[in-house]
């Protein structure tokens, strides 16, 4: 089923005589796939680290005062008695961001998938420049560890949020944070060398070394939207890199970038992080629609509807992306004219986002729809990206943007578009790439049963922060029992405080089936969800080389149901039935 | 607050009630457009389940139909547009700000907020102007014009019962008005994270009518001279 007979150049040397060292091989390994298996293992850890500084702070917001239980360890420097100080929440608010955007989420969407999914599902042997890409992850590592260990330096670490707004970011004097601030910046300059040379390798690797007949338009989603994000990041990542260069030097050898002295501007700051900021959350969100869409075409057995749409409001969004960062300042100061115009740009960039919505919708339309764990993310994340996306528009929206910016309304509008979007789509592309990363199938029960209480927990954690927000919470607020408006919606805090504390828990059964999947999980086959991209040709794990034998493509990769085939798929490289002919001529790579 | 499930504070500015009315208009459509979608999302989920002996039907999507869904949202996004635009001027845009009233200095710092008064003589820099910490006097009915500014870091001038946000940065002077509508006492608060002390950066708006703020006025006058006098 899954290989061609096709007499073609193999990469068969890899594939036979793999006599590398344990550390060659799972280490320093130039394999796109251990690569991205290292990045899992990484931002796995990062996103648990975030979890737990997430839930130290909902302890605070829901008991303000109270001695965190255990909360000894963590010192008179920062909780005196168990009881956090507010720099100490601070510092949280500002770690749980960075760890969670910066080490979590992105590295899970593009270092992991973008490395291991690329390659396999164009029908490459590898990455274009495989030893940039092993320096891409050993160049990640330093900038989490340091990000790490400014925990540790005297002063705490960074605490001026993950906007890290000057000059509070840039006076240790105004934030009391001296050298965590300056470790902030230099991490996050060394992970964006990272990310940078990710991105080069990326782009080249789907331009160059798609396989015979894999045309642009035969692509799979995941490989439309990873390519797309790595332009974005491209582009992006050195505008921060450039503002964090010029924030370290404000902070160290005093100039006066982002300072009112001297013909400086804190608005610069706000400026320069948001022009990379907004493509950065198209960069959080644009790899997981396409994971989301391969997956909900395989569950619902039929072609996603409308790949081109699909693939067009992709490019929209990154075109759409650089010209909306504004609204992130309604409130800033900024001229209220640009006000306006960013407003009319950002109610346009809702548009292709509904476009994708409408047309998951009509994937599902018609279908035969299995519901196997990824299935179940996927749904989760189409339902919960609508409340996000439509949460934008109350804040996109500038008279409603007054009272609603920097509240907990905003805070529940990123939740509902990070985790109920991007890590649902996380959590459907691991369990649904699992079997393909480690050869064995995550457990379907536990899986499900961590997917539902997932479900329920991320609502009733995150859909009151609405509410919280309406009432006029301000966001990175250390005590809202200090203000008189806000006394009556503690029990709410409480309420969230109390489904946050769940819903950590819930990830414990996440973590238990994937270490126990890992090593006793049922033994996958090479293609246990009958798709039809490529990577479901390679066995189950796929060698070092990936493929036997280059493989042919055919055929778009949602040919689910079609009339040609007898079962429900139809995989790009299964030549046509219809043509008996002992060997078909060589498909050109098209573009 | 009585409603938890639309927990919006008490409402007591002029443009206070097209904010929230422009809310609703919002919520009314997100609102139809989040129930359409869902609904079809467990609609199509629990109608086309797998099931024994039926294929999906192959299709690879339509053109009309992606027409008009494209067109429906740029209808609804372009209402939206029209609907903020002119409200959005009339609250941020200077040039549209009401005339006459009172003009106040408030500058921000951390973690205080300093309300400056131009006195009984309504001019600022003279002997009779007089500050008060933490505490915003306003008479009712009356527009209350502001220049923020900070001295240390960006701080967020936060009203919540009078739907006014504006950031305060450190080098600049922002303009900002309300009128309130009502007497009584609400809160001022900081919205932007500006250091250890930025959850106890709060002050009280206090409205008067507006004799009983003349009066306080020349109270706080005398107070002040007595002051400098001594
Ligand atoms: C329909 C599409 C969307 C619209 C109209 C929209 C609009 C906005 C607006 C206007 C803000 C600023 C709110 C404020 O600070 O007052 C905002 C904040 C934010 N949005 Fe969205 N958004 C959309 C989709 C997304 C997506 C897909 C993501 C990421 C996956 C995202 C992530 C964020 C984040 C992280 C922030 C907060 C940044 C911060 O201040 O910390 N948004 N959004
Ligand atoms: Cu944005
Ligand atoms: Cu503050």
């Amino acid at each position: 089923m899954s290989t061609i007979a096709l007499p073609h150049e193999a990469q068969a040397h890899a594939l036979h005589h793999d006599d590398r060292s344990f550390v060659r091989k799972y280490i320093f390994s130039t394999d796109h796939k251990i690569i991205g298996i290292q990045f899992l293992f990484m931002s796995l850890f990062f996103l648990l680290v975030g979890g737990l500084l997430a839930m130290t702070m909902r302890w605070q917001l829901g008991w303000p005062g109270r001695p965190i239980p255990g909360g000894a360890i963590l010192g008179d420097a920062k909780a005196p008695g168990g009881v956090m100080l507010p720099e100490f929440y601070n510092a949280l608010v500002t770690m749980h961001g960075t760890f969670m955007i910066f080490f979590a989420i992105m590295p899970l969407l593009v270092g992991v998938f973008a490395n291991y999914l690329i390659p396999l599902q164009i029908g490459a042997p590898d990455m274009a420049f495989p030893r940039l890409n092993m320096a891409s992850f050993w160049t990640a590592v330093p900038a989490g560890l340091m990000m790490l260990a400014s925990f540790l330096v005297a002063g705490g670490s960074a605490g001026a949020g993950w906007t890290s707004y000057a000059p509070l970011s840039a006076v240790p004097e105004y934030s009391g944070v001296h050298t965590g601030q300056q470790l902030w910046c230099l991490s996050l300059i060394i992970l964006g060398f990272s990310s940078l040379m990710g991105a080069v390798n990326y782009i080249t690797t789907v331009i160059n070394m798609r396989a015979p007949g894999m045309t642009w338009f035969r692509l799979p989603l995941p490989v439309w939207a990873l390519f797309i994000t790595a332009i974005l990041i491209l582009l992006a990542i050195p505008i921060l890199t450039g503002a964090l260069i010029l924030l370290y030097f404000d902070q160290t050898i005093g100039t006066t970038f982002f300072l009112p002295a001297n013909g400086g501007q804190p608005l610069l700051w706000q400026h320069m992080f948001w022009f990379f900021g907004h493509p950065e959350v198209y960069i959080l969100i644009l790899p997981a629609m396409g994971f989301v869409s391969e997956i909900l075409a395989n569950g619902a057995r039929k072609p996603i509807f409308g790949y081109p749409a699909m693939v067009g409001a992709m490019i929209a969004i990154a075109f759409l992306g650089w010209i909306v960062w504004g609204h992130h300042m309604f409130m800033s100061g900024m001229n209220p004219v640009l006000g306006g115009y960013f407003m009319v740009s950002t109610l346009v960039i809702a548009v292709p986002s509904a476009i994708k919505t409408f047309n998951w919708l009509g994937t599902l339309w018609g279908g035969s729809i299995r519901f196997h764990v990824p299935m179940l993310n996927a749904l989760a994340f189409v339902s919960m990206f609508v409340i996000g996306g439509l949460s934008g528009m109350f804040v996109a929206a500038t008279p409603v943007d007054i009272p609603l910016h920097d509240t907990y309304f905003v805070v529940a509008h990123i939740h509902y578009v990070l985790f109920g979007g991007s890590l649902f789509g996380i959590f459907a592309a691991i369990t649904y790439w699992f079997p393909k990363m480690f050869g064995r199938m995550m457990n379907e029960t536990l899986g499900k049963i961590h997917f539902f209480l997932t479900f329920i927990f991320f609502n009733l954690t995150f859909f009151p922060m609405h509410l919280l927000g309406i009432a006029g919470m301000m966001r990175r607020l250390y005590d809202p029992t200090q203000y008189p408006h806000l006394q009556p919606v503690q029990p709410m805090n409480e309420f969230v405080s109390v489904n946050a504390f769940l819903l950590g828990a819930t990830q414990l059964i996440f973590v238990f089936n994937f270490l126990w999947s890992l090593f006793k999980g049922r033994k996958a086959e090479t293609n246990p969800w009958h798709a039809n991209t490529l990577e479901w040709a390679a066995p189950s794990p796929p060698p070092h080389g990936n493929f036997e034998v280059t493989p042919i493509v055919y055929r778009g990769p949602y040919e689910y149901s079609s009339p040609d085939s007898p079962v429900d798929y139809l995989p790009q490289d299964r030549p046509p039935l219809e043509r008996p002919s002992p060997a078909p001529t060589l498909a050109p790579a098209g573009n | 607050m009585e409603r938890w499930w639309m927990p919006l504070p008490e409402d007591v500015s002029t443009f206070g009630p097209r904010i929230d009315s422009l809310f609703f208009t919002i919520l009314w459509i997100t609102g139809i457009v989040f129930v359409l979608v869902e609904v079809l999302l467990v609609y199509y989920i629990v109608k086309y389940r797998a099931r024994e002996g039926r294929r999906a039907i192959f299709s690879h999507g339509n053109t009309r139909l992606e027409i008009i869904w494209t067109t429906a949202t740029f209808a609804i996004v372009f209402f939206l547009g029209l609907a903020s635009q002119p409200l959005w001027y009339a609250v941020k845009e200077p040039a549209r700000f009401p005339r006459g009233g009172l003009e106040l200095n408030v500058t921000a710092k951390q973690f205080e907020w300093h309300v400056t008064y131009p006195g009984l003589d309504g001019r600022f820099g003279t002997a009779d102007d007089f500050e008060k910490r933490n505490e915003l006097d306003i008479p009712v009915g009356v527009p209350v014009h502001i220049t923020l500014r900070a001295e240390d870091v960006i701080h967020s001038f936060f009203l919540p019962q009078f739907r006014l946000k504006q950031d305060a940065v450190p080098g600049m002077e922002i303009p900002a008005w309300f009128q309130a509508t009502k007497t009584g006492e609400f809160v001022l608060g900081c919205a932007e994270l500006c250091g250890l002390g930025h959850y106890r950066m709060r002050g009280r708006v206090i409205v008067q009518s507006q004799e009983d703020f003349q009066r306080w006025v020349q109270q706080q006058t005398q107070v002040r001279t007595a002051d400098a006098a001594r």
